[in-house]
């Protein structure tokens, strides 16, 4: 066994004025639009998300079209914007289907042929935010897990079998679905809603990113790619989402931490701001070092990602195995430092919580980065 | 401005004009051929002309070992020179120099004193050691009792007092020391920050035998010490605004340096975990790789905060922060190298089973520094235990982070008014 491999370049850790100036326009958008309160109303609506926000992120400051480049109807920019887009979304945890459609769907669409019309026609109907699309796996896919597809294709693209617990699938318009080819696993194009295909919606731990098991049932698919180009466009969308993901684990972890300084600081107790209990500052000041180091780790996956870094499969899995328990326990922090007020439904803590939580799960569990990483680095097991 | 190209031309002219010379290397059949040897003059020649030519810390400025550039092109000066096979400066050894007392002098300092310091700091031929801590002050460095008084009618200042856990005392030639000069004010007000001759016949220095077995650190005790005038640093009373200076770059100096994946503890773990297969468990696997994760986040973390300590030329002659004073940041780096070499270093120490139960020598050594990775994985372990106490302890570095960064409400004070000899001791 072998160490590692050093990145060839030094990574750029910090945010570019670009960058603060997308993050600026996110945060304006969402703190006028998808303020807790209106996240919260919305939950009890029967939709799954909210139209006239994600016009206005998507179409309206251009998010959707990031990763795509301009000669395909995008904006040319990179994971390193998209992840700070990621990073504001997690920071409202607004629902909004912006890591399944514009970073994951639009990655898979990308690794296609895209000289192709039937490729280029919907990603630039993605990159524009007018379509929603989703690669139709299950959300805890980790990246090099997609395996055997589940659903299989016959020699005229009709589509049968089952995939479960598809994020933002049943407001998709766009379903990229791996499955089993006459000829070996493809990628398949189905446009919904359309005959033999059924979503079934499912009770979400994590409100904010509905989930929905798919049934197709002899639905008409078009083939995009197969063979390895499949393989390695659906493997691509996987590590982009997971290393992308970690930037939304970011934002959740920063907002929960900003938002217990502020409540202990003006929440007295004993004649004294709970805030200025020691037991309490440690716990705080060790949760900062955490999202401190978090971002840098996130930073450094969005970084390899945009350069096309070898490094990048690697700098994902650190990302994943870091980020995801940081933000679960910054929202457990959040809950118990708010004492009983954070255990209520009016106040937002718990759409941290339920989405950090879930987020430990999306695109593999840290044990699975973990478990990559192991190969990586050359820490072969027992 | 001084950009990338201008620094790889002015180090090609160095070593042009200076280029290092190897000794012969060690006949064949002494073992297998180390790093190139140098001889001593060589050696210093080298250095100090890398000192002159402003290649020793790039953005320090011209005349002083610097050029006013971007601290983040020292990368740049320091691959040229290691790619020519340049000798360097030990950084080992001379890391409170370098660390602490520079940019202290720097940005304190007369003109007189920089010229006359910096230099043989840079080098390694003075040593400098730091005389804070006090038997009644560590925590609290700021309720030391160490006095100093101006002689009355003349220049200098008379030291009495006992320092103690002294780093390098024992090689130092100077120190940065602190001392009280107004005991009638409340204790930060009344400090006063001096450089002090460490062969000046009232100071004596006793070797304190540590948890490794060696002696790194010692006693320092002070009696009628003469300090002049001219070696105060900052003005009489000011002493606490100078050291935060210090102990700011204290806190970095450990997460300011660049270190490559695997730099440092977790390297030598990684490496046993792949020469030894056979004491491997499933239990150590899931702890190395969540080590691997931390100490890789750790040192991107620290990559992070040196990126944003590279201000532009332009933001020092803007008045920005010279040359990127470390903020309170540091103190979360220290804080997380100082977790993970414990528990890495606990970690080797059970991965290696019985070798794990030696050690490889307890004799009473005077040594030149820590040598984290050149001794066995005990030292190492016991070695780490200081990271989390040294440099300011982990809950007070936790307690800096949360008031100073997060800006929670400070605990209650009952020290803060009183007059420094009215407080109880
Ligand atoms: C290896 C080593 C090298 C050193 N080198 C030098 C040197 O070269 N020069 C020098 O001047 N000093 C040096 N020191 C001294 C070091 O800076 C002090 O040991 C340190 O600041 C702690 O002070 P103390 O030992 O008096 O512990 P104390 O201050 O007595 O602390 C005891 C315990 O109480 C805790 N504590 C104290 N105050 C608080 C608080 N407000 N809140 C919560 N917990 C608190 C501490 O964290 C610690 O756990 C060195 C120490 C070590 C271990």
């Amino acid at each position: 066994m072998t160490a590692p491999v050093p990145p060839a370049t030094e990574p750029d850790l910090l945010y570019s004025a670009d960058e603060e100036a997308l993050r600026d326009a996110v945060r304006a958008l969402l703190a006028d639009r998808s303020d807790p309160a209106t996240v919260l109303a919305g939950l009890e609506s029967a939709l799954p998300y909210d139209r006239d926000l994600w016009c206005a992120l998507a179409t309206g400051i251009g998010t959707a079209g990031l990763l795509v480049p301009e000669k395909l109807g995008g904006a040319g920019a990179s994971a390193r914007e998209a992840a700070v887009v990621l990073e504001e979304l997690g920071r409202s945890v607004a629902p909004a289907p912006y890591l399944t459609s514009a970073v994951i769907a639009v990655t898979a669409l990308l690794g296609c042929d895209v000289d192709r019309a039937d490729v280029a026609g919907p990603l630039a109907a993605l990159a524009d935010g007018r379509t929603l699309g989703v690669l139709a796996l299950p959300l805890t896919t980790a990246p090099g897990g997609a395996g055997e597809p589940a659903v299989r294709a016959d020699a005229d693209g009709a589509l049968t079998g089952r995939v479960t617990s598809v994020a933002d699938a049943a407001a998709a318009e766009l379903l990229l679905v791996w499955a089993q080819g006459p000829h070996g696993p493809a990628v398949y194009a189905v446009e919904a809603p359309a005959d033999g295909v059924r979503t079934e919606a499912v009770t979400p731990l994590d409100l904010t990113r509905p989930l929905a098991h798919l049934a197709l049932d002899g639905a008409r698919g078009s083939v995009l790619a197969t063979g390895d180009r499949a393989r390695e466009a659906v493997e691509r969308a996987l590590l982009t989402g997971a290393g992308l993901l970690a930037s939304e684990q970011l934002g959740i972890a920063e907002w929960c931490l900003a938002e217990t300084v502020r409540h202990t600081t003006q929440r007295t107790q004993f004649g004294r701001p709970v805030g200025s209990f020691q037991a309490l500052k440690h716990r705080m000041a060790a949760l900062w070092l955490e999202v401190a180091s978090a971002r840098a780790a996130a930073r450094n996956a969005a970084d390899a990602l945009a350069s096309g870094s070898p490094d990048a499969p690697l700098a994902v899995a650190v990302a994943q195995a870091y980020c995801a328990p940081v933000a679960v326990r910054a929202a457990e922090e959040c809950i118990q430092l708010h004492g009983g007020i954070g255990m209520t439904w009016e106040h937002p803590a718990h759409l941290f919580l339920k989405r950090a939580k879930a987020d430990q799960l999306a695109l593999g569990a840290p044990g699975r980065h973990r478990a990559a990483l192991a190969e990586l680095a050359g820490l072969g097991a027992p | 401005m001084t950009d990338a190209a201008e620094l790889r031309r002015r180090t090609a002219d160095l070593l042009a004009a200076h280029p290092p010379t190897r000794l012969p290397p060690p006949p064949q059949n002494e073992g297998p051929a180390g790093p190139p040897l140098w001889s001593a003059t060589e050696r210093l020649d080298f250095l100090r002309a890398r000192f002159d030519a402003g290649l020793a810390w790039v953005h320090f400025p011209e005349g002083l070992g610097g050029l006013g550039a971007p601290r983040a092109l020292q990368a740049v000066v320091d691959a040229e020179l290691e790619d020519a096979g340049a000798p360097g400066n030990d950084p080992g050894r001379i890391g409170i120099g370098l660390g602490m007392a520079a940019p202290t002098i720097l940005r304190f300092g007369t003109d007189e004193q920089k010229k006359r310091f910096l230099r043989p700091l840079w080098t390694g031929e003075e040593v400098w050691c730091q005389l804070f801590s006090e038997p009644g002050a560590g925590s609290d460095l700021a309720a030391l009792a160490t006095r100093a008084v101006r002689e009355e009618g003349g220049e200098d200042w008379v030291v009495d007092g006992q320092k103690v856990w002294t780093s390098s005392a024992h090689l130092a030639r100077w120190a940065i020391l602190i001392a009280r000069t107004d005991p009638d004010v409340p204790k930060h007000r009344g400090m006063t920050y001096f450089i002090c001759d460490m062969t000046d016949p009232g100071v004596e220095v006793r070797p304190l035998r540590q948890i490794t077995g060696e002696a790194e650190f010692n006693e320092v005790f002070l009696t009628g010490v003469r300090i002049p005038d001219a070696h105060r640093l900052g003005e009489v009373g000011e002493g606490w605004k100078v050291a935060q200076t210090t102990l700011m770059n204290e806190r970095v100096a450990i997460g300011g340096t660049r270190i490559p994946r695997e730099g440092g503890m977790i390297g030598v773990a990684a490496t046993a975990w792949r020469e030894r297969p056979e004491l491997r468990t499933h239990d150590l696997h899931q702890r190395l790789l969540n080590l691997w994760v931390d100490a890789e986040v750790a040192r991107l973390t620290g990559e992070r905060l040196r990126q944003q300590l590279s201000p532009t030329l332009n933001s020092v002659r803007a008045g920005g922060a010279p040359m990127g004073q470390p903020g309170p940041e540091g103190s979360g780096m220290k804080l997380a190298f100082a977790r993970l070499a414990q528990e890495i270093s606990g970690w080797e120490v059970e991965f290696l089973a019985e070798d794990g139960l030696t050690y490889d020598d307890w004799t009473l050594r005077r040594p030149d520094g820590v040598d984290f990775t050149g001794r066995q994985a005990g030292y190492r372990y016991l070695r780490a235990k200081g990271n989390s106490i040294e440099g300011g302890t982990s809950e007070v570095l936790l307690n800096i982070v949360a008031e100073r960064v997060l800006g929670l409400p400070p605990e209650p004070r009952t020290d803060k008014d009183v007059a420094w000899k009215d407080l109880p001791r």
